[in-house]
Parts: C-alpha cells; sequence; structure tokens
C-alpha cells in the first residue's frame, strides 16, 4: 500500500473536457489494492471514460458490495455519490436509489464473490428488471481478500497458486446476463483500455440493464501458469469480436476505417457507438446467436471479448413500472398524497 | 527508437536539469537534501568540491540552474537553489577539518595571474596535489572581480575573506597588489604552466558628444565599483544617471543609492524584458525606487563650462527584420534630456591583453581574444593556459569556476606527461533508494508549498550603510519549507524489461502521465502518441526494449515528479529508484581511463 497521497501536480498539458476537468479530476483517494491489482486499471478506465463523457461528477452515484472489487469505487469519482454496501447487496441497494431518483448514473461495482456467489440472487434479479445501470464485475476468478481460494468463476481445470485443481463448474456471468435479458453485454480484459474505456463509455450511455464482465488478473493470487485469468493466458486467449468508439454529439465518423468493417449503434440516447468488426460474421443484435457463439468458444477455451450484445431500443424498470418522470425523491406532498378525494375515487374505481 | 542506454553517464545526468545546466554540474538535489536533514556542513563541502565558493554563489550566482529546474516546468516558480546553498554556507559548521591538507610539494610551479574565481580554482585543485601555485594579481587581496565589482551590501568582504582563505590555506602563494606587466618576462621565469584568468577588466566606453568635456562626472561602472569597495570613493551626486542593463549597472544603482544619490535613474537602450541583468536583480533596484526607463538611447552629454549637467536620450523602438533580428529604429518622440550631477557608464566589458607580446606564442582572433581550446583551455602556446572572463568575454562566476577545473585537469595532465586533450570520463553511481515495500531512502512526498521569499532588511536601514548585507537568507525553517519542494530529480526511474508484465499500474498511478505503453516507432511519431502532450523535445523519452506483448515502455522524462508512485505501484519491482550520482573529472580524481565525447 502506497502511504503518500497521490501529488496534486499534473503535466501542463492535459487537455480538458467539455465541463473544463482534466481525467485527474474524476480521481478518487489513492488506491490500496495491492500493487499491480487489475482492478486498479478498471478504475482507471472509469475514470478516463467519465471524462471523456464530459460527466458531472456530482451525477453519479456509484454502489458496490464488499470485496477488493467493491473497494475501488473509493479510488475513483471523488465527487460522486456512493454507497458501499453489505456484500451481495449492491443489486437491491442500487435498484433502491434508481427507484427514488431515476435522473442520477448508476455505477454498480462488484466482483466474482460479489455477484456470483453471495449475491448471485440480486445480480440475476436487477438485470431482469432492467434497471438502468452500468454494472461492472471485476473478475478475477479468487477470493483475494481471504488468500486465494477459488471464486464461483473460476474455470474448472485451473489451478490455484498451490497447484491445487478446480474441480467445479464456472459460472459464466455474461452467458447469464443474457439469458436474463441484459441490454447491453460485454467481456473486456483491464489490460486492455483500448477496448474498455469505449465499453464503459457505452454501456454508461445504454439506457437499460447494461452489464461488463472484466477480466482483472489478481496479481497475488491469481497471476501464475495455470490460472485462466492470468494476463499472460487472458492475452493468448483473448477473441475480440470487435472494438468500438463511442461518438457523442455531432462527432464525426473518423475516415480511417476501411470501408464495410464498421457498424454504427444508435443508442436511445442519439449517442452511436461506431464497432469495428473484428469477425466479420458476429452480429451484436442476435441475443441467442451472441448465447451460441460465447458457448462455442468457451468450449474452446477462448475468452471471447467485444460488444456482445445491445439493444438500442431497450426499456428499463421505469418504463415497466410508468412512474412519472419526475424523481420521486423530488415529488412534493400535495403531489404524493393528493387528499381524500382523490383516493375515493380509486377506491370507487375499484368497486 | 532504439532502447534508451542508462548506462551512458550524460542520460540520468540530463534528466537532472538543474545539474545539467550548472556549468560545474553541482549535485543540486543531493545537497538540498543534506539541507533538509539538517547536516549543513555535508552540503557545503558537497558545493565546495564542484563550485569551490558555496557562500559567495549563494548570494550572488546568475542560477543557471534555476530555469532549468524541472519544478518550474510542473509549478509557476523552480526551487530557490541559489538561496540553499547560502544555507549550507550559513549554517554550517567549522569545516576546515574537512579541507585537503597542503601535501609536499611535487617540485612543478605553476603561476595563476588574476586572484579572481577561475584563478583560484585552479589553485584549490592543484595545490592539494603538490602543485607550488603562485597567485598573482594588482589587488591587494584575493577575489577578483568577486571582491572589486559586487557591492558589499550583496557579498559582505567576510564571506569572500573565508572562501578565499580556505583555498590560500592550502599553501598557495598570494602575491598581491602585483600586476603582470609581461608575459614575456612571466614565461622567463620558466613556470611550468601559466594559466591566465585575468577576466574582463575594462569597461567600455561611450564615445558621445560631451564625453570629454563632462569627465569629471562620468565614470566607468567597474572601475568605479571597484573603488567604492576599497573606500577610494564614498560619495556621488544626489541625481545619477546608469547607463545599461546588465548585472553592473543594478550595482552600479544600488550602490550610487547608498552613497548620496537620492534620485537615481536606470535607462536602457532595449526594452525591459531584453535586459542582461537577471530578474531578481532589476526587482531588487525597483525595489529600491529605482526606475528603469527603456527603449532610450544616450546621443549626448549635455555640460555647462567643464560641469556635466544631465544626459540626452533619443527615444527607439523595435522593430524585427524578416530573419528575425531586431533593430533599434528611432520612434519619432522628441528627444529627452533628463538632469543628473552624476553618470555611471555600464554598457559592457572587454577583454584586455596589452600585456601578452605578440612573440610569446600565444595567437589572438580578430576580435583580439586568445585562440583557446574550449575543453582543455589551452592557448597555441601549450604551456599556457585561459579560463574564466578572459578565455570567452564576460560570463559569470560559476562560468570560472567550471573553466578552473577543466584548466587545472589540463594542467595536471600536461605535467604528469599524459595527453591532454583526452579527458577521462566522470564517475558515476548508480544506487537503488528501496528501504521497505513502500519506503524510499528519500522523501518521495511531494510538497505543494510555493516558493519561499528570502527575507530581506528594511528598505531604510539598508539604504543608510553601503555594507549592511541586503538578504538576510532563508533561516533554518523557511529552509527546510523550500528544500522540500526539491523533486529530487536524481534519483532515477529505472526500468527493466524483463520484468515487466505490462499490467498499466505504472501508467495508472503516474500523477504527471508520463508513461505510456504503446508500439514503437520513430520519435516523432512516438511522441503524438504519448498520453500526454509532449511539448519538450530537448527532454528525452525513456524507451524500454521490446515487451512481451511487442510494444515498448515510453517515459517522457519532462514533468516526472520522481514521486516513485510508479515504482510503488509496480507489482514486479520492474521499477525502481535509483539514485545517480555523478563525479565530474577533476584534476587527481582517480579516473577511469575511458575516454569520453560528450560534455
Amino acid at each position: 500500500m502506497t502511504y503518500i497521497a497521490k501529488p496534486k501536480f499534473h503535466h501542463p498539458g492535459l487537455k480538458k473536457n467539455e465541463l473544463g476537468y482534466t481525467h485527474r479530476d474524476y480521481e478518487g483517494k489513492i488506491s490500496t489494492l495491492c500493487a499491480g491489482c487489475g482492478h486498479d486499471s478498471i478504475t482507471a478506465s472509469i475514470i478516463e471514460a467519465c471524462y471523456e463523457l464530459s460527466i458531472e461528477p456530482h451525477r453519479v452515484a456509484k454502489i458496490s458490495g464488499i470485496g477488493c472489487s467493491s473497494k475501488t469505487p473509493d479510488y475513483f469519482l471523488g465527487n460522486s455519490h456512493g454507497f458501499n454496501s453489505v456484500h451481495g447487496r449492491m443489486p437491491s441497494v442500487l435498484t433502491g436509489a434508481n427507484l427514488a431518483n431515476r435522473d442520477l448514473i448508476y455505477l454498480g461495482v462488484s466482483g466474482d464473490g460479489d455477484s456470483a456467489s453471495i449475491g448471485f440472487g440480486q445480480f440475476a434479479h436487477s438485470i431482469r428488471r432492467g434497471v438502468n445501470m452500468t454494472y461492472i464485475v471485476e473478475n478475477n476468478g479468487v477470493y483475494g481478500l481471504t488468500k486465494g481460494q477459488f471464486s464461483a468463476t473460476a474455470d474448472r481445470g485451473s489451478k490455484s497458486k498451490k497447484g491445487v485443481t478446480n474441480t467445479d463448474n464456472a459460472i459464466d456471468l455474461v452467458a447469464i446476463a443474457l439469458q436474463l435479458g441484459a441490454t447491453f453485454v460485454a467481456r473486456s480484459f483491464s489490460g486492455d483500455k483500448t477496448q474498455l474505456v469505449p465499453l464503459i463509455a457505452a454501456a454508461i450511455r445504454h439506457k437499460g440493464a447494461s452489464f461488463i464482465d472484466v477480466i482483472s488478473p489478481c496479481i497475488a493470487f491469481n497471476n501464475h501458469a495455470g490460472s485462466t485469468k492470468s494476463f499472460d493466458y487472458v492475452r493468448e486467449h483473448n477473441d475480440a469480436v470487435n472494438r468500438l468508439d463511442v461518438l457523442v454529439g455531432r462527432d464525426p465518423i473518423a475516415v480511417d476505417y476501411a470501408p464495410g468493417t464498421v457498424q454504427l449503434v444508435e443508442q436511445h440516447d442519439g449517442s452511436r457507438i461506431a464497432l469495428r468488426k473484428i469477425d466479420a460474421d458476429y452480429d451484436p443484435h442476435d441475443r441467442l446467436g451472441a448465447q451460441t457463439f460465447l458457448a462455442k468458444h468457451a468450449a474452446k477455451g477462448q475468452i471471447v471479448t467485444g460488444l456482445l450484445y445491445v439493444d438500442p431500443d431497450a426499456e428499463d424498470l421505469h418504463e415497466h413500472l410508468n412512474t412519472v418522470e419526475t424523481p420521486l425523491n423530488t415529488l412534493e406532498a400535495d403531489t404524493l398524497c393528493p387528499g381524500s378525494a382523490v383516493l375515493d375515487k380509486i377506491n370507487a374505481s375499484l368497486r | 527508437m532504439k532502447p534508451t542506454d542508462i548506462a551512458a553517464p550524460d542520460y540520468f545526468h540530463k534528466v537532472v536539469d538543474c545539474q545539467w545546466a550548472c556549468p560545474a554540474h553541482t549535485p543540486v538535489p543531493e545537497y538540498i537534501r543534506l539541507i533538509a536533514q539538517g547536516r549543513y556542513s555535508d552540503a557545503y563541502m558537497i558545493n565546495w568540491k564542484s563550485n569551490v565558493f558555496p557562500g559567495i554563489l549563494g548570494r550572488t550566482c546568475d542560477r543557471p540552474c534555476e530555469p532549468a529546474c524541472r519544478r518550474g516546468r510542473v509549478e509557476e516558480t523552480p526551487v530557490a537553489i541559489c538561496r540553499l546553498k547560502r544555507v549550507a554556507a550559513d549554517f554550517k559548521d567549522d569545516i576546515k577539518q574537512r579541507l585537503p591538507r597542503p601535501s609536499p610539494k611535487n617540485g612543478k610551479r605553476v603561476a595563476l595571474i588574476g586572484g579572481g574565481p577561475a584563478s583560484l580554482t585552479v589553485a584549490r585543485d592543484l595545490a592539494p596535489l603538490g602543485y607550488h601555485c603562485t597567485v598573482f594579481d594588482a589587488d591587494p587581496e584575493a577575489g577578483g572581480m568577486m571582491r572589486t565589482q559586487i557591492p558589499k551590501f550583496r557579498l559582505p568582504n567576510s564571506v569572500i575573506d573565508e572562501e578565499t582563505g580556505y583555498i590560500l590555506d592550502l599553501g598557495v602563494e598570494f602575491k598581491g597588489g602585483h600586476r603582470i606587466d609581461s608575459m614575456k618576462s612571466l614565461l622567463a621565469e620558466k613556470y611550468d604552466a601559466i594559466f591566465v584568468g585575468s577576466g574582463a577588466p575594462r569597461g567600455r566606453e561611450l564615445d558621445i558628444p560631451g564625453r570629454k568635456e563632462a569627465a569629471a562626472n562620468i565614470h566607468i561602472g567597474i572601475e568605479w565599483l571597484a573603488n567604492v569597495s576599497f573606500g577610494h570613493t564614498d560619495k556621488i551626486g544626489k541625481r545619477v544617471i546608469v547607463l545599461g542593463g546588465g548585472n553592473t549597472a543594478m550595482d552600479c544603482c544600488r550602490t550610487a543609492r547608498r552613497l548620496g544619490g537620492e534620485k537615481v535613474t536606470v535607462v536602457v537602450r532595449s526594452g525591459f524584458e531584453e535586459m542582461k541583468a537577471s530578474p531578481w536583480e532589476k526587482e531588487d533596484a525597483i525595489h529600491e525606487d529605482i526606475p528603469i526607463l527603456n527603449y532610450m538611447v544616450p546621443v549626448a552629454f549635455k555640460h555647462v563650462a567643464g560641469k556635466l549637467i544631465g544626459v540626452t536620450f533619443q527615444h527607439v523602438k523595435a522593430e524585427y527584420d524578416a530573419k528575425g533580428r531586431r533593430n533599434l529604429v528611432p520612434s519619432g518622440d522628441p528627444d529627452q534630456t533628463i538632469p543628473c550631477d552624476d553618470v555611471l557608464v555600464a554598457v559592457g566589458q572587454e577583454n584586455a591583453f596589452p600585456w601578452i607580446e605578440q612573440d610569446c606564442g600565444i595567437e589572438f582572433d580578430k576580435w583580439h581574444m586568445p585562440k583557446v581550446d574550449p575543453t582543455t583551455f589551452v592557448s597555441t602556446n601549450p604551456k599556457v593556459f585561459f579560463g574564466g572572463d578572459a578565455a570567452f568575454g564576460p560570463k559569470n562566476i560559476i562560468w570560472a569556476v567550471a573553466h578552473g577545473h577543466d584548466a587545472a585537469l589540463s594542467i595536471h595532465r600536461l605535467l604528469s606527461g599524459e595527453d591532454v586533450s583526452e579527458r577521462p570520463l566522470p564517475e558515476v553511481h548508480v544506487t537503488s533508494q528501496k528501504m521497505g515495500i513502500h519506503e524510499w531512502s528519500y522523501d518521495n512526498d511531494i510538497s505543494n508549498d510555493k516558493r519561499f521569499k528570502v527575507p530581506h532588511r528594511d528598505k531604510v536601514i539598508a539604504l543608510k550603510d553601503i555594507r549592511t548585507e541586503v538578504e538576510l537568507g532563508y533561516d533554518v525553517k523557511l529552509a527546510l519549507g523550500e528544500a522540500h519542494r526539491c523533486l529530487n530529480c536524481d534519483v532515477q526511474t529505472v526500468f527493466s524489461t524483463s520484468l515487466c508484465i505490462e499490467c498499466d499500474a505504472c501508467a495508472d498511478i503516474c500523477p504527471m502521465d508520463c508513461i505510456t505503453f504503446t508500439d514503437n516507432g520513430e520519435e516523432n511519431d512516438l511522441r503524438q502518441r504519448l498520453k500526454a502532450p509532449s511539448p519538450r523535445p530537448d527532454q528525452d523519452l525513456y524507451v524500454s526494449s521490446d515487451l512481451k506483448t511487442g510494444r515498448v515502455m515510453v517515459k517522457d522524462e519532462d514533468v516526472c515528479l520522481h514521486c516513485g508512485l510508479c515504482a510503488e505501484r509496480c507489482p514486479t519491482g520492474a521499477w525502481d529508484m535509483q539514485k545517480y550520482f555523478i563525479e565530474m573529472t577533476h584534476a587527481g580524481s582517480a579516473c577511469p581511463t575511458k575516454s569520453r565525447s560528450a560534455a
């Protein structure tokens, strides 16, 4: 752990975004995670994505559970709202917050233990309800805080640091998210920011349940030969189907794309995703196809990354529930309690 | 780009911008750390070895280190390196026991002409090796221009006496009041080597109408300052005009204020910004109520019956031609006459060697300057060396010291029967500073403090006595605060490619976005693809060899804070913080034999 505060000085030539902030303005406290932790790279990616989108920090709520991953919201967006909840309970706290104030941007930050073990049910229900959020799992395949036991996402046959082989089947959170109806599903790697940063940016702009599974090597307990979540293994087996750029406003599309290789996806809020296809046959609008593709590649030991599925016209929980446009937490008492005359009317309609 | 060769002595030396900029290559961050630890004597000795006159330079240096200081690129102002040097001198204990002892003479005799910083540096380096050094000076005491031209309110005699004394006590023979009038007769005295460190002793004239008629009240700046210094001059008229914009002009005007000048005005030909005087000297002059008028060219001295009554100036403006060269052309405003009682002319200094006969084997160029080798400082006579202002015209003390070191090395090699043109490599030490997982043997917590002001004596008191020092120097507390502002640029970030697993931790934590992992390319192309802009091509890129993914690590040295966070966040120790210490080659250093090509 680093004892000094990160120096306040920044590069004199740093660019500023539309709000006049540099990326340094989106930082939080200095990380207390182990040196080299993949989670810190995800933190840096979230900072970069929020900077690029010119997000006002006070419009963000970052919510997490328990674990190494769930500590990370302390290390980014130091001027945003935050809630470090009970183990595995991030999704319900986030759902509640979202219901009360639909105007904020919700970042759910969780890990493989938090989401695939103790909070598996919570994870499932927040996805199937279509809560408008960006749900990021920092997935390292081990319980790092308790010294490296296999987690529920550890691949069967992979080895622990001490050489023990995992005999349990792995939960693939991406596959589950697809099956449960998430409308933005992606996988990436902490060691590949050029892919991860635009994925986070696109997920934040997506209206509906966005889910990103980020493979994040645990330097202390899961970065050895025999691990399937090490830097070397992920780099060797990374099968990226696409890379993307997020275009907000009237940004012209860069001209250096070869024709026929770019697929434009316009999201609900008018932002566009330019998908640079790597696998020409991969269609990110085909949920069933994505599931089959994932299963086939998983069987071959490949890790499929990229934007795997997106429904640009997705609906979210508020639409399902037909709530008012005004965030519930700002409704005044006379709106919330319109009086006995209105109650009589409602009662009469039910007779 | 090719992988950076960090074993080349100059690579890391350039990263220590202050030390690289210092002509004598003083290990600045090293002595600032010692000051922060309260080890003033140690800090003084580091300085003494490099620049010979820490107490004098700590008050008067032209500070080429400060514009180079990395801190000035990170925030508004550089570290007050110069005034921290004075702190080491002010608070040190008695260091006499640490100085070299006079050693048994080796029988070789060296004559040094002029008792200023260049000659004294040569003597300092050669005397401990057993050379019999004889210093000749026309003035009765050693110090040269440090004693005669720098006013006492900036540099008290006690400091000059102390630091010239350290050198003379090494068994150096000082012949004061002994002007050398003939090189030929000196050569006849069969010295084994002669060093000319006689400075640039002649003040430039200003030959405009009225100069002769009003001569009684027109004084050449450096001569006048010398007369003041020795007590021959102790007053001046109430209204004084100082002509010239260099540091001598600043010394003249401030001295005039103390000798009865009530209305002292500095007038310069150029613009205020282009003046040669150091910014802080201009500030000090203005603080003493001395206006500086610019873009005014003196055209005539006005006089009545042999008595000076004023100076007439033509107003000019700057025009730039196609090549960007500046010309001063009349602005069209009517000429202006400023009344005065005395004028001090400080429009430059010149070298003068009337005492070097043509048949001494010493050749001169068309500007009447001796032909001197810029590395060895030898003239066309292999036994005669030049240094300081005498070699290449007026510069400043720290350059004279640097010349002195190099000339002493040449003399030592010549008299040891070695090739003078072969310059031994400096000795370089690179040592890891790692004490524990996240502990370093230097303070890596970056201070956010702004530059601390050096306290000055109250103006009313300061102006009353010409020998009252104006600057009081930092006290211990201020010195500690200022020392903490140093970024420890000599503690280098050292990268081991083989250990790197490309986890990005260093690039993520770096507060200055110095580190980028990317595909290799030509330098210009690489500079475009770094995480942060790279506007200074004079600052090197540190490039690794190919990493596992085929990419390279590129670090822009420009604004690195040397905070060590890259090394703290590195899981494999691929980054380490290592202190770089370079011992410049001086006469008598136990030198490695390999010769070096670069400076």
